[in-house]
């Protein structure tokens, strides 16, 4: 083959259409990239450092990190912080879509108070909700149930009704509801107005419309930031020593510290631990994402997984294949379309 | 009033859509004035004009997508979104509204199929949730229909897999399934490559024959001119001409008609 050949196929001026003729494939040196090489091992050689020196740096401590990762106190504590965050997030989750149908109601007054409850939520922070949470039993002495201004049928104690965990859970859901709606509403107005309007054209009820149509289109948007606000959810949990509530991953093990004045390997305890549930939740997503990602993004109508990630950057494993050093030219302009 | 509006259906002399001086406006925007026109049963009735011309908005006010600002509006003689009793009129609630839809197909131009449902779930969906058929009775019937528009063998595709003029085709089953009275066509054809206009036709043309209620709004004046019983010229809101579609389109009256059929046809 000799250039002249290659240049005949590219330039195509000489050849009948649909490449009758012979399609040449092109042979060319593959373009080098030293510096990637260079940057790489610099940086490979600079994690190597880090470690060798971390692994014998006595302040780490590793040997106590190993003798409390399973200390029975911690996995109990590590199990409070996972109820903490699944029972906050279902509450959350629950009072967000409640909150973002309100913002979307046509009743004016119904749309303001569901704002008004955001503002108030999202615009403090949430460690002084906590305290807030923490002082109720001092505000408000007994919770009664009855006609207001008239004698409660039921009086309980505030301090009795609710525990420090309980306090916990309801300060934490109620702010991470306000950033709930929002994510929720974002969800439900990114499906097409169409959709409403098929399924109403087709006599669903409001209820039927929501079930059926919006919300299964609202989740794809909606449960990448949800996973996102999951894992925020466990880090923050870590805050409940606000209220005061301490048996949780993170203010147990800084209780433990305190006893064997030794702080170090117990924040690398509770990292590990906070790590593993993180890295849990990731995966959850991955296949909460892929579930609901029906009838988009994919190539094959039976659905068949073809690993094709999603939105977010939970997709595993990109398959580094090598670049090809020869491209063959495309046949006959067939764009490959799966149209019929 | 006379109450032929209220009356119930059934009688074969009833017309399957009466308007009577509808007209309906967005804001300080009248979109439709006084708009009077009959469908009988089994006729098939075109509605074309530029846009702007209030033929869609007219479509939607019969299955009371939209809500008319003035007039009356019956469909197989019954009143659409409002209820009489006692020489008065009472808003339905959605409910009863979503009920008097069921016996209403609609197609729409973008198709608005649900896209994580394949094409048998979009068809059986609305039989299985509004009515609530059994399963075994629905799915038949959905294949069936499927059939008809022949997707026999696309069922289980995701609308994002099908063609524009397949995923109308479903569109059209998806209507059908809910087996309606009349069926509202929305420029169905509009939305298409060309060369897939002719499929889509082609299903609503076997439509017409087996004897189904159909408005369209359409530029599409060779299947006006084929398969209309009626054409319905509207321009600003208006109906400026109407009657039997050949002569229409051949021998427009009205000045506004001719200057649209003249670039159009």
């Amino acid at each position: 083959m000799t250039s002249a050949d290659i240049n005949r196929s590219a330039a195509g001026s000489s050849l009948p259409p649909n490449g009758v003729g012979e399609s040449v494939p092109i042979k060319a040196i593959r373009l080098r990239h030293p510096w990637r090489i260079v940057f790489a091992v610099l940086l490979l050689l600079a994690v190597a450092v880090f470690v060798i020196d971390a692994a014998q740096r006595p302040a780490y401590d590793w040997p106590s990190v190993g003798k409390y990762l399973f200390d029975r106190r911690i996995s109990e504590a590590a199990f409070v912080t996972l109820q903490l965050t699944v029972l906050s997030m279902i509450i959350a989750i629950l009072l967000g879509v409640a909150l973002a149908i309100m913002r979307l109601s046509p009743n004016p007054v119904v749309a303001s108070i569901a704002w008004f409850y955001l503002w108030i939520f999202r615009g403090t922070p949430v460690y002084v909700q906590l305290v807030f949470w923490g002082l109720i039993a001092v505000i408000y002495q007994t919770i009664d149930i009855g006609v207001p201004f008239t004698e409660p049928w039921l009086s309980v104690p505030t301090n009795v009704a609710l525990s420090a965990f309980w306090i916990s859970v309801i300060g934490l859901s109620l702010n991470e509801a306000a950033y709930m709606a929002e994510i929720v509403r974002a969800g439900l107005l990114s499906v097409d107005p169409g959709q409403e309007e098929a399924a109403k054209a087709l006599g669903m009820s409001w209820m039927q419309t929501m079930r059926r149509v919006i919300v299964p289109q609202a989740m794809r948007v909606i449960i990448p930031p949800t996973g996102n606000e999951v894992i925020s959810m466990l880090k923050t949990t870590s805050l409940v020593t606000a209220v005061p509530f301490s048996f949780d991953l993170y203010n147990r093990s800084r209780d433990i510290s305190a006893e064997t004045f030794n702080p170090v390997p117990m924040l690398i305890v509770a990292s590990i631990w906070y790590l593993f549930f993180t890295s849990i939740l990731m995966v959850g997503q991955y296949f909460l994402e892929k579930r609901f990602a029906r009838g988009v993004g994919e190539r094959r109508p039976t659905g068949k997984g073809d690993g094709g990630g999603t939105l977010t950057g939970t997709a595993p494993g990109v398959s580094g294949t090598e670049r090809p050093t020869v491209i063959f030219p495309q046949r006959s302009g067939n764009g490959g379309g799966s149209m019929t | 009033m006379t109450n032929t509006y209220s009356s119930g259906s059934a009688a074969t002399d009833v017309p399957m859509v009466l308007a009577d001086c509808v007209s309906k406006s967005f804001g300080t925007n009248q979109v439709l004035k006084s708009i009077s026109l009959e469908v009988k049963r089994g006729e098939v009735m075109c509605l074309v004009g530029p846009s702007g011309s209030g033929k869609s908005t007219f479509l939607r006010c019969i299955n009371h997508l939209e809500v008319l600002s003035a007039g009356r509006l019956s469909v197989d003689g019954r009143l659409i979104g409002y209820r009489e009793a006692h020489g008065k009129l009472y808003e339905m609630a959605p409910k009863e509204a979503a009920k008097q839809r069921r016996d209403i197909g609609m197609v729409f131009q973008r198709f608005n199929l649900f896209p994580h449902m394949t094409a048998l779930e979009n068809v059986m969906e609305a039989p299985l949730q509004v009515k609530g058929e059994p399963k075994a009775k629905v799915r038949q019937r959905a294949l069936d229909l499927l059939d008809r528009v022949g997707l026999a063998d696309r069922a289980d595709y995701y609308p994002a897999h099908l063609s524009g003029g397949q995923q109308q085709r479903v569109a059209i089953a998806r209507a059908l399934a809910m087996e309606p009275k009349l069926m509202l066509f929305d420029e169905p054809t509009s939305a298409l490559d060309p060369e897939l206009v002719g499929e889509v036709l082609d299903v609503m043309k076997e439509l017409a024959k087996s004897g189904m209620t159909m408005i369209v709004v359409t530029h599409e004046m060779g299947f006006a001119r084929e398969v209309a019983d009626s054409l319905v010229f509207m321009d600003g809101g208006v109906v400026v001409e109407s009657g039997d579609p050949r002569e229409v389109l051949s021998n427009p009256q009205h000045q506004r008609t001719q200057a649209f059929l003249s670039k159009v046809l």
